[in-house]
């Protein structure tokens, strides 16, 4: 039984008169499990994950298919049922740790908004509540951060804050938009390892969005490879890392850089890969036309 | 930190003020108009027309006569006014109070009117209300002051007389107060009578003042409210379930009203400006109004009294402005 099953979906652009920026995307996510949606800019992996926040833009329109979350479809329900859900069953990790976090703010305010607006907890409560995320998220002095506005703290501190405030509420699914890539290299591995810690504590299940291949094979169980919006491959991390069937995914495995081999030169993703994938693009959309 | 700031300010505001008094100082005697010229009768001797220069003090250098002027002010004693013949600073004690009372009504009837409209406009933001908001704000841009003034006087003093048209109060009140401060006396004291009274007078020339700021408020408000309201912060916000007020109140106000403040701050002149003609407009007893019949008459000493006060009320102000804006951002508060 998953969690959140997306079937089919598809959406267009209508900034760009109508271009496809999701093409009939299907994934399902178990309870506990980790996904990581990975792809370039423009493969729709933000797209996917924005709708299961329901913070699509205003000029992306899903045209087709169903989000199936907790036995509810996501996309249609009212914008006053899907508030209920969003910001409490499914919580978002942001990419971007220094604009995310209000600077006019005290931590300890905007670590516990949501459980004062959502869960209806006093502000003592909140604030032990907040405590004791802190420490869960290894911040020390965590009296002293609650009083701390944001620029007093570093990057991966304040993403820290932001874990900890996205796991504050129980979710049952966090959406971790490229949490890391704002990150020093250091502190970056530092957070997945806390992001799947959390994870495996709370028994969260969790959409890892990212373009990098190496973060998939750290946090991920399974992995989904989107190119223009979509699926090219899908299926467990270290089976599809062993024996990618896709030759775009063979082309991003081999592009990457070796460790063990350091002569070895970097190799580009060759243009006839990208040519076929344009080819089956264009396919699927003629396949729609003709279906209606 | 700030006990350092607000010394530091208080200097530069001296140096300010000097440089206002030496200005005004010398800009005064080297433009054309003769005080004396103005209050001799006919047929006064060349002695006697020297005799009153003498008693004004107006035959000696200009350097001279500013370190007697200086000299007397940092002894309390701004001169003597000559159209008047009373103390330059009995007058401004006299009136000033009318005009602070005056300035800071419309100073904050324009935050709140500017402030809320730009709210307003940044919840209908993306709907037809928005284009409507900001029309109507373009066309509030291009109205002055003293437009308001007349226009006001016409509907709500001629059409439909429903405010007075003239004065701080009605004639028969003015010795019922004790101070000069009529709108404050009246609610410390608990006077609700009064307090009608004055604040009736006040509607008309504070809209008048108002309504212009408001405009400017609106419209730099809104744009900054407008780059703030997409900031991740408040996309974050909006998903924990703030409601789109309490978004703008709580996430984004904070944030977006610097620029908007010092602003204000700067807008602060010509509102003080604008107290001149509009004063004059309404009759109301205020340094304004004084200012036009002192430039009239070349009463010198009273001018540079007047002159004084503006600008000091300019400063005060802009202190007042930069202490918010430190207060509403953490990282200048510390910094």
């Amino acid at each position: 039984m998953s969690l959140l099953s997306i079937r089919n979906l598809s959406a267009v652009s209508d900034r760009d008169g109508g271009t496809p920026i999701l093409r009939g995307v299907s994934l399902d996510l178990a309870p506990g499990e980790v996904i990581g949606l990975v792809g370039e800019s423009g493969a729709g992996k933000s797209t996917i994950s924005k709708a299961v926040l329901g913070m699509l833009p205003r000029t992306v329109r899903i045209t087709k298919g169903s989000a199936i979350f907790s036995g509810r479809d996501l996309l249609s329900l009212s914008s006053r049922e899907l508030r209920k859900i969003t910001g409490s069953e499914i919580t978002l990790i942001p990419q971007d740790p220094m604009t995310a976090l209000n600077p006019g703010r005290r931590i300890e305010s905007q670590l516990t908004d949501g459980l004062r607006l959502k869960r209806g907890m006093s502000s003592t409560d909140a604030r032990r509540r907040g405590l004791e995320l802190l420490e869960e998220v290894h911040i020390r002095d965590p009296e002293r951060v609650m009083r701390a506005y944001p620029h007093e703290l570093s990057g991966g501190m304040r993403q820290r804050v932001l874990i900890a405030a996205a796991f504050a509420m129980d979710p049952k699914l966090v959406v971790a938009d490229e949490p890391t890539t704002a990150l020093d290299v250091t502190v970056q591995k530092q957070i997945l390892r806390l992001i799947r810690a959390m994870q495996a504590k709370h028994g969260t299940s969790v959409i890892f969005v990212t373009h990098d291949l190496g973060v998939v094979a750290q946090i991920c169980d399974r992995v989904t490879l989107l190119y223009g919006g979509m699926v090219v491959e899908a299926g467990a991390t270290a089976e599809i890392m062993e024996r990618p069937r896709h030759p775009y995914m063979q082309a991003l495995l081999a592009a990457g850089p070796r460790y063990d081999r350091p002569d070895r030169a970097l190799a580009p993703v060759p243009e006839s890969i990208f040519a076929g994938l344009r080819e089956e693009l264009a396919s699927f959309d003629r396949e729609e036309v003709r279906h209606g | 930190m700030f006990l350092a700031r607000l010394t530091k300010r208080v200097g530069i505001a001296a140096t300010t003020l000097f440089g206002v008094g030496v200005i005004v100082f010398v800009l005064l005697r080297v433009a054309p108009g003769d005080p004396i010229a103005m209050m001799i009768a006919p047929g006064a001797t060349p002695a006697d027309i020297a005799a009153l220069r003498a008693h004004y003090g107006l035959d000696e250098s200009i350097p001279v006569q500013f370190a007697l002027w200086l000299k007397g002010i940092l002894a309390g004693d701004f001169g003597t006014s000559i159209s008047i013949r009373r103390d330059v600073l009995d007058l401004l004690a006299e009136r000033l109070p009318a005009t602070l009372e005056l300035a800071t009504a419309a100073l904050l009837v324009a935050i709140l009117i500017g402030g809320g409209v730009a709210i307003v406009g940044t919840m209908l933001r993306r709907t037809r209300g928005e284009s409507v908001v900001d029309a109507a704000n373009g066309l509030l841009l291009a109205i002055p002051d003293f437009v308001w003034a007349l226009a006001l006087v016409l509907v709500l003093g001629v059409f439909y007389p429903v405010l007075p048209l003239s004065g701080r109060v009605n004639p028969q009140s003015a010795d019922d107060f004790a101070t000069r401060f009529y709108l404050v006396e009246s609610i410390v004291t608990l006077r609700f009578d009064k307090f009608l009274e004055v604040a009736s007078h006040l509607v008309m020339p504070t809209l008048a003042l108002a309504l212009p700021l408001a405009a400017v408020i609106t419209r730099v408000l809104k744009q900054a409210l407008a780059e703030t309201m997409v900031q991740d912060y408040v996309l974050l916000a909006r998903l924990k379930g703030m409601s789109e007020l309490r978004l703008i109140l709580q996430e984004a106000l904070r944030n977006a009203v610097g620029p908007t403040l010092a602003l204000t701050g700067v807008q602060f002149t010509f509102l003080i400006g604008g107290t001149v003609i509009v004063e004059r407009i309404f009759s109301y007893p205020g340094v304004g109004n004084m200012a036009i019949d002192a430039v009239i008459n070349r009463d010198l000493p009273l001018i540079q009294g007047l002159v004084l006060a503006f600008g000091l009320m300019f400063i005060v102000i802009n202190i007042l402005v930069d202490l918010a804006v430190v207060a509403l951002n953490p990282r200048l508060r510390h910094g």
